[in-house]
């Protein structure tokens, strides 16, 4: 069996799949931003599976953009939980509900 | 000056006043202090349309003269332009309304002093010499019920003037609502001119009166004449006129004397050559006439309160214009409506005169503490004069009440003149005016019987009951009010005193004009006709506007006849005075108890004023209320409110389901977003 383009593509739409799965369904929430690197992650395989299949090196490139951003996000993203902790003294993201009617 | 300009300033004078008046006064209270300065502009306002219409009078030249503004409505084929017309009629009123307007705006300077609504009394009164110099000098009909709708404001905005005591506002709002009834007949009497005619401009209608059938013209006139009862104050719709005297006195003299309620007489005399081609409805006009005067004399022999005696008085006289009127002698109507706005304003204001020198003694009633006192208090007070028969001291002190006057000539020389010549002039005393206007009517009714209606006869013998009546009653009011003992409590240390010359003046201008104005209409048999003045300026026999019918030639007996008739209308009139004077000099206010005792049911029946407001109340008021209660406002609480408030109970409720859409939850949020992504790929990728 030959490994085609097809199998890189069908373990990033799993691995998105499972990204989404914990963004919504996860009570940590510092899971919660795991998955959402989990996301990141699966495009950016999706993207060098292209790269290399068309021979065109922009998605490669674009992937290191990603990553990048994705990085500071994550930075971002701590530092918003940490504040919230120190708030909350809790990192369960159903604890963060002031908006609930 | 230019005709135009001349008319501008006359109609829009009083009404810059009542805006200036009224708005300063609204926004700038400080303004409502200043008296004075309110007064004499709101009469000066007056003044100068007076001076003007005076002018226009002396050099009128016999043409009409036409002033036409801007175009009001266009419709199709249909246009009106607020014109305004100058001819002989128009004249007339416009010199009664301004130049006893003006008298009576002065007499409102002294009487009002004092009030806090001074400001909002000479803006309203402005405000209604504007309405009523449209009305008299529209040139078509739809501006002229623009006039006739603003008086009728005018009349309730002034008639609850003292707002703040409910009875006032309920005497107001009647007098609206009865003034309506008659409006709304009016306005179909305009849509039917308008459908017929197809112009509501005067010159055309009256050309048109030939080419329209009889049976139309009668509904036409029918219509008008409905709409003149509720404006003049006729059966059916006058019960608002006695209610109207809650307003203060100069309105009464003004409006509900003097010039409002001769619009009905005015419309009539303008569209005269209409209504005299409807013979049937010139009968109904005259005999409502004839029976509403002599039902208010009656009612006013009986009644106590002085302005009541003036109000019931004034139904009365215009009936007796209506019966002119139905007689085809529209220029006696007139000619009577000028010498009463004279008598009746004079009395109207001497009767204020005297209700300000009571209020004084009202005052100083509380002061000692006697006005509210029981029948032991007032016989401990140890008072001197006649206790009027079998009436004890528990009503509150009323200074209108002529049963607590009495001896007024020593304190109020003036004002006791002035009332004495006008309820002289209104009696019908040569020659004094009211004789030489009220002999006119009944003369014409008599010679419209002689020339082959014969129901003129049955107006005629009503007309000189109602006359001898009326020298009685207002006889009464005299010799009550002036003559004999004092009847207020404590009359020997209280005294009331003259009225300042504000008030004293305008008596004695309309005193005089009662005595010499009935000159401008001499009979017909001194002189030929010749020294009727009135006839030739308003006669459409020596080429004037008013109509009248035509008067067969008579024999050479016929003038010893008309003689005859002038000295019975004289002598009737001595004979009502006399009997009045003597009666109530002998036994003053005690001949009211052998009055009743003499007449027993009709007397009753007239101090009731004859139940008018009772079966109105009954069948019409009631049943209204009734239904406005069960019917309509339960349809607006059921089903207006319900559908109103159920849409707002259908968004509440919506959003009460809705809102659970709010979790709070970030993942719940995140999650609907996912799902909204997924629906919008598959649409494109499949839709």
């Amino acid at each position: 069996m030959e490994v085609t383009i097809v199998w890189y593509l069908s373990l990033s739409a799993v691995l998105f799949v499972i990204g989404v799965m914990g963004v919504l369904l996860r009570r940590n929430v510092i899971v919660v931003l795991m998955s959402v690197e989990l996301m990141l992650n699966a495009v950016n395989l999706t993207l060098v599976a292209f790269s290399q299949s068309m021979g065109d090196a922009a998605g490669q490139i674009l992937v290191f953009f990603v990553i990048s951003v994705a990085a500071a996000e994550a930075a971002v993203g701590l530092a918003i939980v940490i504040a919230l902790f120190r708030k909350k003294m809790t990192v369960d993201i159903t604890q963060f509900n002031l908006f609930k009617h | 000056m230019n005709i135009d300009t001349l008319v501008l300033l006359i109609v829009c004078l009083p009404l810059v006043g009542a805006a200036f008046t009224g708005l300063v006064g609204l926004f700038a209270p400080e303004y409502r202090k200043r008296e004075t300065l309110i007064g004499s502009l709101a009469t000066l306002l007056v003044a100068v349309p007076f001076a003007i219409t005076a002018y226009l009078f002396a050099t009128y030249a016999g043409e009409p003269l036409i002033a036409s503004f801007y175009t009001w409505m266009s419709a199709g084929e249909f246009t009106l332009d607020f014109a305004y017309r100058i001819d002989e009629l128009s004249l007339i009123m416009t010199l009664i309304v301004t130049g006893v307007g003006g008298v009576i705006h002065l007499y409102s300077i002294g009487y009002m002093h004092g009030d806090s609504g001074y400001w909002r009394f000479f803006a309203y009164l402005n405000l209604f010499i504007f309405a009523m110099l449209n009305l008299v000098l529209a040139d078509n009909l739809p501006v002229l019920f623009l006039g006739w709708e603003g008086v009728g404001l005018c009349s309730y905005l002034l008639i609850g003037f003292w707002y703040t005591d409910l009875n006032n506002s309920a005497a107001a709002n009647k007098a609206f609502i009865m003034n309506r009834v008659g409006d709304f007949a009016f306005l179909m009497a305009m849509f039917v001119l308008y459908k017929e005619v197809g112009s509501l401009n005067f010159e055309p209608l009256l050309a048109a009166v030939d080419t329209m059938s009889g049976g139309m013209l009668n509904w036409v006139v029918l219509l008008l004449f409905i709409g003149a009862t509720g404006k003049s104050a006729q059966i059916p719709l006058f019960t608002w006129l006695p209610d109207a005297m809650a307003g203060p006195t100069p309105v009464s003299a003004l409006i509900h004397a003097a010039t409002m309620v001769t619009s009905g007489l005015y419309l009539l005399a303008r569209l005269s050559p209409m209504v005299l081609s409807a013979p049937t409805m010139m009968a109904v006009i005259a005999i409502t006439g004839a029976v509403t005067a002599i039902m208010a004399a009656t009612i006013a022999v009986t009644q106590n309160d002085i302005k009541k005696v003036l109000a019931y008085s004034t139904v009365s006289q215009l009936g007796f214009m209506f019966m002119a009127a139905g007689v085809g002698a529209f220029f006696v109507s007139i000619f009577h409506v000028v010498t009463h706005a004279f008598f009746k304003g004079c009395l109207f204001l001497g009767s204020g005169s005297v209700i300000h020198a009571m209020h004084h003694v009202e005052h100083e009633l509380e002061h000692e503490g006697l006005s509210q006192a029981g029948k032991g208090q007032a016989a401990v007070a140890g008072e001197t004069h006649t206790d009027w028969s079998g009436h004890g001291y528990d009503e509150p002190f009323d200074p209108q009440d002529m049963r607590t006057m009495g001896g007024l000539k020593k304190y109020m020389p003036s004002t006791h003149l002035t009332y004495f010549l006008s309820t002289l002039a209104i009696a019908g005393i040569l020659p004094l005016a009211g004789f030489f206007s009220k002999d006119e009517i009944l003369f014409k009714a008599f010679e419209y019987g002689y020339d082959g209606h014969a129901w003129a006869y049955f107006v005629w013998i009503i007309g000189l009951i109602t006359a001898l009546l009326t020298a009685v009653y207002m006889m009464r009011s005299y010799m009550l009010t002036f003559q004999g003992v004092e009847r207020w409590p404590a009359a020997d240390r209280i005294h009331p005193h003259e009225s300042p010359r504000t008030m004293t003046i305008p008596l004695w201008i309309l005193a005089g004009l009662s005595v010499v104005g009935g000159f401008i209409g001499l009979p017909a048999v001194v002189g030929h006709g010749e020294l009727n003045w009135i006839h030739h300026w308003l006669g459409s026999s020596y080429g004037g506007p008013v109509a009248e019918a035509s008067v067969a030639e008579h024999g050479a007996g016929f003038v010893l006849i008309e003689w005859l008739l002038i000295l019975l209308g004289a002598a009737i009139a001595v004979v009502g005075v006399l009997f009045a004077l003597s009666a109530y000099r002998r036994h003053g206010l005690a001949y009211d108890a052998e009055l009743r005792s003499r007449f027993g049911a009709v007397y009753g029946w007239a101090s009731g004023k004859y139940y008018w407001d009772e079966l109105y109340d009954r069948t019409i008021v009631r049943p209204m209320l009734g239904l406005a209660d069960r019917g309509f406002a339960s349809f607006d609480r059921h089903v207006v409110d319900g559908a109103v408030n159920g849409i707002g109970r259908l968004a509440s409720g919506t959003s009460r389901v809705l809102r659970f859409i709010q979790t709070g939850f970030v993942q719940n949020y995140a999650t609907a977003i996912v799902i909204g992504v997924v629906l919008v790929i598959a649409l494109m990728l499949f839709g």
